[in-house]
């Protein structure tokens, strides 16, 4: 979806303003690492996939979203998966307290399985058998797709000519997977454009930029 | 939590008025999960003390250091990223897809995610704030050579610069070239020059007498 969150390209965020890389904190604030830990534990229990969050976070309305800082962005789209899976209500939110307990106990992630859970973490690659539609050198066009739900494809880089540099083997595609409709693992390349097939005369002649595509992203080009 | 007692000395105000608005709502979150029985606390206190302490760009910088000083492992880092640096026991959550990409003289590479905020959690820790940003994600594509140069890097406009938009699970490490006048430091000196923004490509190394 052309959501908030397809910011490349877009304007009049003004100029970075990096706090320098020796004094920034990692967080900013005592309640950011609460929402970081909670929302972690909160994937343990099943209800949605890394996708389907990420397809929570970029639903918040656009307002909300641009205003929101990063972990906040967490926070609200945290209460909304609980509270779409039936595992929180308003009412409880608005009360502080529970009203019923959880439904999905018994898979609370203990803290006894962090350090294997983290260093696991949740790896995409699928065997398949699926032959690969593409090679590396292979020149392909990017297709003009406007889904709803969630996809991978930024807007920039749609319906553009490029080249393929890299083949990753076979991912789990997240326009699928986001939406509980399963993995439907495909093949996974890395595409490179010339800045000025993105951008026209207003992009940089000696840039180049790469994304990883499916390859239902994709169909060849001369 | 007491925001719904009785409060016979005539006042109405909440319990939580101590607390800022995002605070008060996260504690009210965390409170209702661990109640419900679906959220242990001491394993939201293991995943931040895992970022605090353990897990950082010291763990990246290893990496880039042992890529300067033995071609072999820079060679299998050019191949397979992932078991390269597995192999140095970094491993996990949102780094299980790795790719390395190396600065040369004449190219220069930068990493983002337009679309949220991909980056390799167990190489370099946790995202700083600016790369989670709309002013980072949304010019560094179109403009990397500006953006650059408001981190002080400025490229020469003949430099190539590749920005790697990290759309999936595919994760980057930039690897910054080894800096001029460090050809005598042993491998744990040459960690000490690698900085974050130089494996994320908005940056370069600190030079030798800098550290």
């Amino acid at each position: 979806m052309e959501g908030p969150q397809d910011l490349g390209g877009k304007m009049g965020f003004g100029p970075i303003s990096p706090e320098p890389e020796t004094e920034e904190p990692l967080f900013h604030a005592a309640w950011e690492p609460r929402v970081l830990g909670v929302t972690l534990c909160c994937g343990a229990l099943g209800y949605w996939s890394l996708d389907g969050m990420r397809h929570a976070r970029e639903s918040l309305p656009p307002a909300t979203y641009l205003s929101a800082s990063y972990y906040q962005i967490w926070a609200y789209a945290l209460e909304n998966m609980l509270i779409a899976n039936g595992e929180l209500s308003e009412e409880e939110l608005r009360l502080g307290r529970m009203r019923a307990p959880g439904r999905a106990q018994s898979k609370k992630l203990p803290a006894a399985k962090v350090p294997t859970v983290l260093r696991t973490g949740g790896p995409t690659l699928r065997e398949t058998g699926a032959e690969p539609g593409f090679a590396v050198g292979d020149r392909v066009r990017t297709r003009n797709m406007h889904p709803d739900g969630h996809t991978r494809l930024p807007s920039y880089a749609r319906d553009k000519t490029g080249t393929i540099t890299a083949r990753h083997g076979c991912h789990v595609l997240p326009d699928s997977n986001a939406h509980g409709r399963g993995e439907q693992p495909e093949w996974l390349y890395t595409v490179n454009f010339d800045g000025r097939t993105l951008w026209g005369d207003d992009g940089d002649p000696n840039v180049t930029v790469s994304i990883d595509a499916w390859e239902s992203y994709l169909d060849h080009a001369e | 939590m007491s925001a719904d007692h009785d409060h016979p000395h005539g006042h109405d105000h909440s319990h939580e008025n101590a607390y800022d608005p995002m605070t008060a709502r996260v504690r009210a979150l965390e409170t209702i999960l661990v109640e419900k029985g679906l959220v242990d606390p001491a394993a939201v206190d293991a995943i931040v003390e895992t970022y605090e302490s353990r897990v950082g760009p010291q763990n990246g910088a290893r990496v880039v250091a042992k890529a300067w000083v033995d071609p072999d492992y820079r060679a299998w880092l050019e191949e397979d990223a992932t078991a390269a640096i597995n192999s140095l026991d970094i491993s996990g959550r949102q780094a299980e897809h790795m790719n390395a990409v190396f600065n040369t003289p004449e190219t220069h590479n930068v990493v983002v995610c337009t679309l949220c905020s991909c980056y390799p959690w167990a190489v370099l820790g946790l995202p700083p704030v600016w790369y989670k940003s709309p002013p980072y994600r949304s010019r560094v594509v179109m403009k990397p050579r500006e953006v650059l140069a408001e981190f002080g890097l400025v490229l020469p406009a003949e430099t190539t610069i590749r920005v790697w938009d990290s759309t999936s699970e595919q994760r980057y490490l930039v690897v910054p070239m080894r800096p001029a006048g460090a050809d005598h430091m042993s491998e744990d000196e040459l960690a000490a020059l690698v900085t974050r923004n130089s494996m994320i490509g908005t940056g370069l190394p600190k030079t030798p007498g800098a550290v």
